[in-house]
Parts: C-alpha cells; sequence; structure tokens
C-alpha cells in the first residue's frame, strides 16, 4: 500500500515503524496466555512431527506377539498394542499424517476457497451468484457427511480423506473472503489502482489478496483443528488411513477390542488428537483476538 | 412475515435441487464402471447389466437425473440394493433412532450449555468461570468418539451403570409404534422399559452432546457478558430487582438470540456427529445406516440416507431463521 502512495505522490513516505499492525498483534498475541499455551503445544506437535520418528525407540510396523498388550513401563512408555508394537513410537509418527493431511487439507481449501471467493466478490454479477450458490448447496451437508459421501465415492484412504476434508472446508473459506473482498474493494486505494489503469489481475494479486489475507490465516489455524479431527474420524470409521499405518483415528478404532484388557491403547492416540486440536485452537483464537478483533462474536 | 418466510422457501429451492444433484453424483461420479465397483470383481456381465438397467446408468445422465428428482417428488428414496427394500420405508425406524438420540442430547446441551454460560457471566472470573470455561475449551476439541469410548470403558465396562450399546434391552424387546422408544414405552405404559430406553440414551446422549454444550456454554457467555453491561440491566438492578430475576428474566431474554443460532446450527451438526455417536454405541439410527451401507456399497441407501440427513439440516436452519422473530421482536423481514 505505501509503494502505490509513494508512487502515486513520488515521494518517499517515512511510516512510523514503532507500531506496525503485525508487531501490534505480536504485542496483543503475547499477552494472551492461552494463545502462547496452544501456539506451544502446536510448536511441540510440529517439532514431534518432524524430528520425533528421528528419535523413536521402534519401527512403527515391529511386530512382537510375545509383548502384545503390554501395560506402559518404562521400556513401552505408551504400552503396546494387539501385535506387540510400541504405542509411543506409532502415535510419533501418527503426528507427521495428522499435521500433514490436516496442514494440507486446509492449504488446498484455502487456496481453491479463496481463489472462487476472490472471484466472485470481485467481479459479482451471475458469476456471484453461481458460486455463492454453490457454498450454500455444500454448507447444506453436514461437513463430515460430505466427507463421507466423497470417500465413499473415491475408496478410502489417508490420501482420499485428504480429498474429502479439502472439499468439505472450501465454501467455509469462499464465504470468508467474499465479505473481505466485498469490503476491501470499496477501499479508496483499490479505486485509485483502477484509476491509474491498472489490470484486474494485479489488483486482485497486489491489492486485494493481501488485504483480505487476514481473515484466512485465522480460519485456517482454526480449520487445521477441525481437518485433524475429521481425518481421524475418517480413520476411525474406516474410511481414512489404512492398516498398519499408524493414524491416531484408526488406531483408537482399533483399540475398541480391547477396552477392558488393555486401556492404554485407548487413552493416549485420544490424548494426542484432542491435545493437538486444543493446541489449533487456542492459537486460533488468539490469532483472531489480536489480527481480527472484528471477527470475534 | 408471511412474506418473509415464502420468501425463505423459495430461496431454498435451488439449494435443494443443488443438494439433490450432488447426492446423484454419487454414484455416477464413482471412478471406473459404478455397476462393476458395486458388485465387486467377481459380478458375471449378465449382473452388471442388470444393475446399470436397474439403476438407469444406461440413460443419458440429465435423463437420469430427471428420473431421480422425479423419484424424490414421490417420495420414492429409491430401492436399498442390499435388501431390495424400499428405502422410504425402511429409513424410518433409523430416523427416529437418530432423532430420539439427538433430541435428548440437544436438551442435555442445552440445559447444562445455557446455565454454565449464565453462571459463569454472572460471576465472571470466580473459579467456577475458570472451571466452566476450560471444560468448554476442552470439549470443543474432543473428539467425541473418543469420548465415547473413554464412557464405555468407565461408565459400563468399569462401574457397570450403564449399557455400553443399542436402544434397548435385547431380551426385552419393545414393540415399535412409532419408533421413538420413549413415546412407545410411555405409550404402553411400561415404565420398566421407559427407565431402560433412558439408561441407553445416557452414554451416547452425553457424547454427542459435548460439543454443542461447550459451545453454547461460551456464546451464552461472551452473549451475556455483554447483556449485562446493557443499561436496562443497570436499572433493573438499581431499582432493587433481586438478581437472579435480573440474570434469568432480563438479561436472559436478549443474551438468548445469538444463543439461538449455535444452538440451530449445533442441531444440525449433531447428525453428522451422530454417525460417529452411532458407530460407537451400534446406536441402530441414520448415521449407522449409512455407515453399513458404506460397508456393503449400497449406494442407494449412501444416497438417500445423505440426502435425508442434509434434507433435515436445511430444515432447521429454516426453521432457526425463522424463530428469529419470534423471539426478537425488533427483527423485521421484509
Amino acid at each position: 500500500m505505501s509503494e502505490l502512495t509513494q508512487k502515486v505522490s513520488g515521494q518517499p513516505i517515512v511510516v512510523d515503524q514503532a507500531v506496525g499492525p503485525w508487531k501490534e498483534a505480536w504485542r496483543s498475541f503475547k499477552k494472551s496466555k492461552s494463545a502462547l499455551a496452544g501456539t506451544f503445544i502446536v510448536v511441540f506437535f510440529v517439532l514431534l512431527a518432524i524430528v520425533g520418528p528421528l528419535f523413536v525407540p521402534q519401527a512403527i510396523n515391529e511386530q512382537n506377539f510375545s509383548m502384545r498388550l503390554q501395560a506402559p513401563s518404562s521400556q513401552f512408555w505408551f504400552g503396546t498394542d494387539d501385535f506387540g508394537r510400541d504405542i509411543f513410537s506409532r502415535i510419533v509418527h501418527g503426528a507427521r499424517l495428522s499435521l500433514t493431511v490436516g496442514f494440507f487439507a486446509v492449504i488446498f481449501s484455502a487456496v481453491i476457497g479463496s481463489f472462487l471467493g476472490i472471484i466472485s466478490g470481485y467481479y459479482g454479477k451471475w458469476i456471484d451468484t453461481i458460486i455463492s450458490r454453490f457454498f450454500d448447496i455444500m454448507l447444506a451437508f453436514p461437513s463430515i457427511l460430505l466427507a463421507i459421501a466423497v470417500v465413499s465415492i473415491l475408496g478410502p484412504s489417508l490420501q482420499n480423506a485428504l480429498i474429502a476434508i479439502a472439499i468439505i472446508n472450501v465454501p467455509n473459506f469462499g464465504r470468508l473472503i467474499r465479505s473481505k473482498v466485498l469490503s476491501v474493494k470499496q477501499e479508496e486505494y483499490v479505486m485509485a489502482a483502477r484509476a491509474i489503469g491498472m489490470s484486474d489481475a494485479r489488483i486482485l494479486w497486489r491489492h486485494i489478496l493481501p488485504n483480505s489475507m487476514i481473515p484466512v490465516i485465522v480460519q485456517g489455524t482454526l480449520s487445521i483443528a477441525t481437518a485433524i479431527i475429521e481425518a481421524a474420524a475418517l480413520g476411525f470409521l474406516g474410511l481414512g488411513a489404512e492398516a498398519p499405518q499408524p493414524e491416531w483415528g484408526k488406531m483408537l478404532a482399533d483399540s475398541r477390542q480391547y477396552l477392558m484388557t488393555a486401556p492404554w491403547t485407548l487413552i493416549f492416540p485420544g490424548l494426542a488428537i484432542m491435545l493437538t486440536v486444543l493446541g489449533f485452537n487456542l492459537m486460533g483464537d488468539g490469532l483472531r483476538d489480536a489480527l481480527d478483533p472484528k471477527m470475534k462474536s | 412475515m408471511l412474506n418473509y418466510i415464502g420468501k425463505r422457501v423459495l430461496q431454498l429451492i435451488p439449494v435443494l435441487l443443488g443438494m439433490s444433484f450432488i447426492v446423484f453424483l454419487i454414484i455416477r461420479a464413482i471412478p471406473g464402471n459404478p455397476a462393476q465397483v458395486i458388485l465387486g470383481q467377481k459380478a458375471t456381465q449378465e449382473s452388471i447389466a442388470a444393475l446399470e438397467e436397474k439403476l438407469g446408468l444406461n440413460n443419458p445422465w440429465y435423463v437420469q437425473y430427471f428420473d431421480y428428482l422425479k423419484g424424490l417428488f414421490t417420495g420414492d428414496l429409491g430401492e436399498s440394493l442390499r435388501t431390495s427394500q424400499p428405502i422410504s420405508s425402511e429409513i424410518w425406524p433409523y430416523l427416529a433412532a437418530t432423532i430420539e438420540l439427538a433430541v435428548f442430547a440437544m436438551i442435555i446441551a442445552i440445559i447444562v450449555g445455557v446455565n454454565a454460560g449464565i453462571i459463569s457471566a454472572w460471576f465472571q472470573n470466580s473459579w467456577f468461570d475458570y472451571v466452566a470455561m476450560v471444560i468448554a475449551l476442552i470439549g470443543v476439541s474432543m473428539p467425541i468418539f473418543w469420548l465415547g469410548l473413554i464412557e464405555q470403558w468407565v461408565f459400563s465396562l468399569n462401574l457397570d451403570w450403564l449399557p455400553t450399546s443399542g436402544r434397548e434391552d435385547v431380551r426385552n424387546p419393545i414393540s415399535p409404534i412409532t419408533n421413538f422408544y420413549l413415546i412407545d414405552t410411555l405409550i404402553q405404559g411400561r415404565f420398566d422399559q421407559f427407565g431402560i430406553v433412558i439408561k441407553h440414551l445416557i452414554l451416547p446422549g452425553v457424547a454427542l452432546a459435548t460439543i454443542p454444550t461447550a459451545i453454547i456454554a461460551r456464546m451464552t457467555r461472551s452473549s451475556m457478558l455483554e447483556v449485562m453491561r446493557s443499561d436496562y440491566v443497570r436499572t433493573a438492578r438499581a431499582k432493587g430487582q433481586k438478581m437472579f430475576l435480573v440474570v434469568y428474566k432480563h438479561a436472559l431474554k436478549n443474551a438468548l438470540i445469538p444463543v439461538l443460532t449455535v444452538i440451530g446450527l449445533q442441531t444440525g451438526l449433531l447428525l453428522g456427529g451422530a454417525i460417529l455417536t452411532e458407530t460407537i454405541f451400534s446406536w441402530p439410527g441414520i448415521g449407522r445406516y449409512i455407515y453399513e451401507a458404506i460397508g456393503y456399497r449400497d449406494y442407494t441407501v449412501i444416497q438417500s440416507g445423505i440426502l435425508v440427513v442434509a434434507f433435515i439440516f436445511v430444515m432447521i436452519n429454516l426453521i432457526v431463521d425463522l424463530l428469529y422473530t419470534v423471539i426478537d421482536k425488533r427483527i423485521k423481514y421484509s
């Protein structure tokens, strides 16, 4: 924005660097204990997903029937499952699966949703009507059902679960960015850009998109939380990850037969899902309060 | 008002058509030959041809869709590929089971969530407020299928207080009339069975209610905090009105509007959550009906099941929208 003003006036403008919007947001983010706690949890799980698998005691699919359904001990921190596999190692590897699915599903839906939302908000008219109706229709389905529909078409696998979750989240991003674009395009700098004859594509890319990104970042963080739960839910229903992938939801499904004899097979994978989701929720709430106080409902 | 209702209903038409089209695509979008996929690898050419004929897959897609729509308008949801029964008659007991569970869960969520939110706002920053909001935060992040399993482990298997699964005692079966077992047992005066049905409802009901309870509690709290700061509440307190009345009579009325939105939205989402809860607790509801259909590749049931749930979801949202006007007279729709 300042670049544009500079171009128009021809004079360099000194911007007060002390309290830029990002710095201010960071200040208010820092003040929130829950946001920091959430960030800590998220960073912990991200690190776990990246480097954790290098340090775990056991290969994830190493079966050892003499050690099946062992209770947590110094050798097996979280116990073993029905194949004698170390649950701790599997959860660490599972972090990689869950975070990958959550992250990429959200990236895909954010990119597609933003694209559709921007076009719909910027061009309006019939394009807007068509895209908005399309969002309405998709939002008319409870999301997990739509995901199940997609997976039942494509067949169960972790990759298809990712696609399904990406698809069902598209309208959330689309609607959000559409409403943001509707207000941004009325701003003076956009009018100015149009007045100096900038092309639509350039206006969209250089001005509208960057200025509509904040709600997407906030929604993105919160959506990773739901995407992780949705992936686990699909895995739990047998519509996501397949054996022997150490996916958390799948591990929970496998634990069902051993509720009585080996409750640790149930407790730890569930705890992992809940903590990760909690982390993203806390961080997302913090980001929302810091970046976009108006979004707070 | 009538005008507004009419307009809202008209707006629904494209959404419903779009929904039916998406659902219609479920079979047609199966990669490869749908009939082959449905019947599996060992299917003979004749059986594949017969299924294609039965599903009308040989016609152009618009003819297929038109036929499908025509069927929907006459209440024909197709035939289950597995049982060869018309889905519209087969689906009712499942749907009733889900509705009973969802209503039960929603009652828990509203009673607990609204009251927890009110008390948290009333005693802001008290220990109750903190504990309630931490629980709510965890509740929002809780995978309900995990919670359901933990409930089974604790309350059924360890403590033996409540049954692990199902809707009724199989040794003492209920003769269904409406398929809402709570109502059926009351009509028949079987109070022993009524108690059994309630016992079966508690664990899945609580699991299903967790997320809505948490969300309703958070929403009620923030909405109440806002209203409690307003002038008319201060006036009510200033004239010496009892705090309980101020909170529950004056403040709540206005605080409820945003809460109602959340309640409506959550009721719809319950239907989605039901598929997980029903799988864990072997609850013979529509979620389980769809889930089992996936296992049997019974695509007509998957289609119609999803359509019915989505239809109810849309209707609930419509009703919530219309309810606003009843609760908040200030909102006038044109």
